[in-house]
């Protein structure tokens, strides 16, 4: 039964999902509704397969079980052309912004219209510069990616993800590595873009204070499973033990601060029997 | 003892396990071939890098690989009072021989190489990841105009590769040993046959081009997502791929000329 793509449904519906990587197990039974028009942050420790959560939606990976409707539309199901029909209404900010090196700024913003589109030259030139003056790097059109900083090349890649106006956007640790001038204009852009736009936004990330002080959601995941949800606010009033540890950054708790193995005093004593032997 | 069967297993598995990888990517890879004639640009663009800038290399190794033939050659015909037939040994020899393997040697080395080191590094900065997010499919907007350049330039590297190399042979042979200029050409007309020497290694010429860009293309496609992963693979392409060139120019030569 797919869901009905109605205004109000959700954006994005995850259920039961499981996915494994070789023998670790990244998501087990986990599930989560999307709103659409609003920005979510997922969430969670690193290595708790966020971004992986990321590329199960844009459909890069296949679950081994449950199932993800974006748009009404179940991911894994979708045929070639219609996962690719998907992903045009889809931008991706990766965290690297994985420009495309051997092309300028301006000719990757274009990229999407170039491959989708056939605007003629002076339109599509309009369309970019258009998008680069919402990201503040109109000047930097003919620069090379190698030549970006960091927040830069992030804000070239939000460009090119908005060239195809997405009504939904996936960011990939946004705030990750940057200078707080940086993120400052990465957090105001990503709240911009939402608002000017329409868009459902969705970001993974494990900058607390960004993510909290951006979100209409929040989703908080750990060991595979989403541990708490709701906007932030709720969320910080009502935090469990686990969640009030993850929002505060103390570095011990129900997390412990030791990678669970032998205890120490027998790990000690063990070594020192064996040099006996 | 079960260490060095288990670990055999393991890595003969492994092995198979790549070489279906590389075999599902050579399908994929031939379904996407319509890419070349709808957008022709990218492939012409990937020609001038693989095969133009390749050209250098080509034409100064195959004018030292003529010229030393010519000596070699000359040391031995002039043995038998048969310096006349210096054009003949020498074109033979570069037409069925030498010039299409070394020239895909040469191949391997400097486009095979560049090929794996750009897609493993496109694919380690999330370039290609990106590409599919963007709904544009990899294998056809990277891949396979890649693929299709190195297959068209090897042999036309080949044949120039051989074309030098009988100049080469000339100046040294002509030049310097003082054969006879007319028979230098006359005897090259009359051993050198079309079908039997030329198309031969023509058909060598493909055959290389296609395997050596395959496994350039794969291993850019299959490295791992670190800098390690992508030295091994380059590594990988250049001597997988001269592994298979003269491999294969066993087999093929056995098959063109064994039966005769």
């Amino acid at each position: 039964m797919a869901e009905p793509a109605v205004e109000d449904s959700p954006h994005i519906v995850i259920e039961n999902l499981r996915f494994r990587r070789g023998r670790k197990m990244i998501f087990d039974d986990l599930s989560m509704r999307i709103p659409r028009g609003q920005v979510t942050t997922v969430m969670g420790p690193s290595g708790s397969g966020k971004t992986t959560l990321l590329r199960l939606i844009g459909g890069q990976l296949r679950p081994d079980k449950g199932r993800i409707w974006v748009d009404g539309q179940e991911v894994a199901k979708l045929s070639t052309r219609r996962l690719y029909a998907l992903r045009k209404r889809m931008g991706m900010l990766f965290q690297s912004g994985a420009l495309l090196t051997d092309l300028t700024v301006f000719e990757n913003v274009a990229f999407p219209l170039r491959e989708h589109t056939d605007l003629p030259e002076d339109v599509l030139h309009t369309l970019v510069l258009l998008k680069l003056e919402a990201v503040g790097l109109r000047a930097a059109r003919d620069m090379d990616p190698a030549t970006l900083s960091g927040g830069m090349a992030r804000r070239v890649a939000l460009a090119r993800a908005i060239a195809l106006d997405p009504d939904l956007i996936l960011y990939d640790e946004p705030f990750t590595g940057l200078d707080p001038i940086t993120m400052g204009q990465i957090v105001s852009l990503i709240r911009r873009t939402n608002q000017s736009l329409g868009l459902t936004s969705v970001l993974v990330s494990h900058d607390v204070a960004e993510a909290m002080a951006i979100s209409d959601q929040v989703v908080l995941i750990a060991d595979g499973r989403v541990v708490d949800a709701g906007p932030p606010d709720e969320l910080e009033a009502r935090a469990s033990d686990w969640s009030a540890q993850f929002l505060q950054g103390r570095p011990d708790g129900p997390v412990p601060f030791h990678y669970p193995g032998a205890a120490y005093r027998e790990d000690l004593l063990g070594h020192e029997e064996r040099r006996d032997d | 003892m079960t260490d060095a069967i288990a670990s055999l297993g393991r890595s003969s598995i492994n092995a198979l396990a790549v070489f279906g990888r590389a075999f599902v990517f050579l399908l994929r890879l031939l379904a996407s071939l319509d890419v070349v004639v709808r957008r022709f640009g990218l492939t012409m663009v990937q020609i001038y890098s693989v095969g133009v800038r390749s050209l250098v290399i080509i034409v100064v190794a195959g004018l030292f690989v003529g010229m030393v033939l010519a000596y070699q050659a000359y040391i031995t015909l002039v043995n038998f009072g048969a310096a006349e037939a210096l054009g003949g040994v020498v074109a033979l020899s570069l037409v069925r021989e030498l010039g299409p393997v070394v020239t895909a040697l040469l191949f391997a080395g400097r486009a095979g190489s560049a090929l794996t080191a750009e897609l493993g590094l496109m694919k380690t900065t999330e370039q290609l990841s990106a590409m599919e997010m963007m709904a544009v499919n990899p294998y056809r907007r990277i891949f396979a105009p890649r693929f299709v350049a190195g297959f068209v330039s090897m042999p036309l590297l080949a044949a120039i590769f051989s074309a030098v190399g009988v100049m080469g042979g000339y100046l040294v042979g002509v030049g310097l040993l003082g054969v006879d200029s007319g028979a230098y050409f006359s005897q090259m007309q009359s051993v050198t046959d079309w079908n039997e020497d030329v198309l031969s290694g023509v058909i060598k010429s493909i055959v290389f081009g296609f395997v050596v860009t395959w496994i350039a293309v794969f291993q850019g496609f299959n490295a791992q997502p670190t800098s390690e992963g992508i030295s091994r693979a380059t590594t990988q392409t250049v001597v997988v791929s001269s592994l298979a060139v003269l491999g294969l120019d066993f087999i093929l030569t056995g098959l063109m000329f064994g039966a005769g």
